[in-house]
């Protein structure tokens, strides 16, 4: 496993991408490359994970503008080999931008930038970026965002739930989210996109654990 | 070729929630305007285009679904003028 290497896509605007590296490196002993968005040869990493921040200054909408991105054109061919991307807050915005997760993400209810740590329920194993258990686990996670309410028509929601594609789900609703939801998987299982920080929940000092196992499942084939 | 101005107006579909709208709804009402119903935020983009007049739609169609607009989330409606 040590010649697996994750790649960290960096926007302009982009700044959690160093924290996944740390995250990755530090705590986990993973390999980690940064890919800057105009790359489009993808060959050298074996999963990719698209960070926080505010890619493009989020003009016009989060994620609207990174989509046109040479790398994010890249990742069709990626994900359709089955490798694993995993797009954190404003990575979950691109993802759904770009039409690789079914939705959107729009202004907080509450119109408030919610910076704060949540209590998720895990809901599907699919593609098991969550420790499997036979009890509905419960994790930690930070949330730092002001446009994270998960929007879906009713066939979508529908469809995410016939299909256990809903990967996390927030106890306590912080943003207006359609059916709580916190982050989703595609069909396959290899594509995570959720609002929570994962990255920012890797070392007991700072606050929890409970992101280690989903970074750590980036290396899982 | 000719000169075109589009003007594409962008609105949330009816069934998705507008927070934003309604903090300017209250604050519309504070001002002492009474009956306001419903108050709901979009957006406008204004473009210069050089064209062929066959084509003008057509790109416009293209930039509003793929940039312009979300249409999970959104609804829009554009009107070209000719310079």
């Amino acid at each position: 496993m040590a010649s697996f290497t994750v790649g960290i896509v960096v926007f302009p605007g982009s700044n959690c991408d160093r924290d996944v590296s740390w995250a990755l490196e530090g705590c986990l002993d993973i390999k980690t490359k940064f890919l800057w968005h105009e790359s489009s040869d993808l060959n050298d990493v074996d999963s990719i994970v698209l960070p926080g921040g505010f890619s493009y200054g989020d003009y016009l909408r989060c994620g609207a503008i990174a989509r046109f991105s040479p790398l994010i054109n890249s990742l069709h061919d990626f994900v359709k080999s089955g490798r694993r991307v995993l797009g954190i807050c404003n990575g979950f915005q691109i993802l759904t931008e770009s039409g690789f997760l079914p939705g959107a993400l729009v202004a907080n209810k509450n119109l408030n930038f919610i910076c704060d740590d949540v209590d998720l329920n895990v809901i599907t194993s699919k593609g098991g970026w969550f420790q499997k258990s036979n009890e509905t686990q419960n994790i930690k996670l930070p949330i730092a965002h002001g446009e994270g309410r998960y929007h879906c028509d009713q066939d979508t929601l529908k469809k995410l739930t016939d299909n256990d594609l809903i990967a996390l789900k927030y106890k306590t609703n912080p943003n207006g989210s359609t059916s709580d939801i916190a982050g989703i998987t595609n069909e396959k299982g290899n594509v995570l996109g959720l609002m929570p920080h994962p990255e920012r929940a890797c070392d007991e000092s700072i606050g929890g654990i409970d992101g280690l196992y989903t970074l750590r499942s980036l290396i899982t084939q | 070729m000719d000169q075109f101005e589009v003007k594409v107006f962008i609105r949330l579909r009816p069934s998705v929630l507008d927070p934003a709208g309604e903090a300017i709804k209250s604050a519309s009402s504070k001002l002492g305007v009474a009956g306001i119903k419903s108050l709901r935020i979009g957006k406008m983009i204004e473009v210069k285009i050089e064209s062929n007049e066959e084509d003008i739609k057509e790109k416009i169609d293209l930039l509003c679904d793929r940039l312009f607009a979300n249409t999970v989330i959104e609804d829009y409606e554009y009107s070209i003028n000719k310079l």
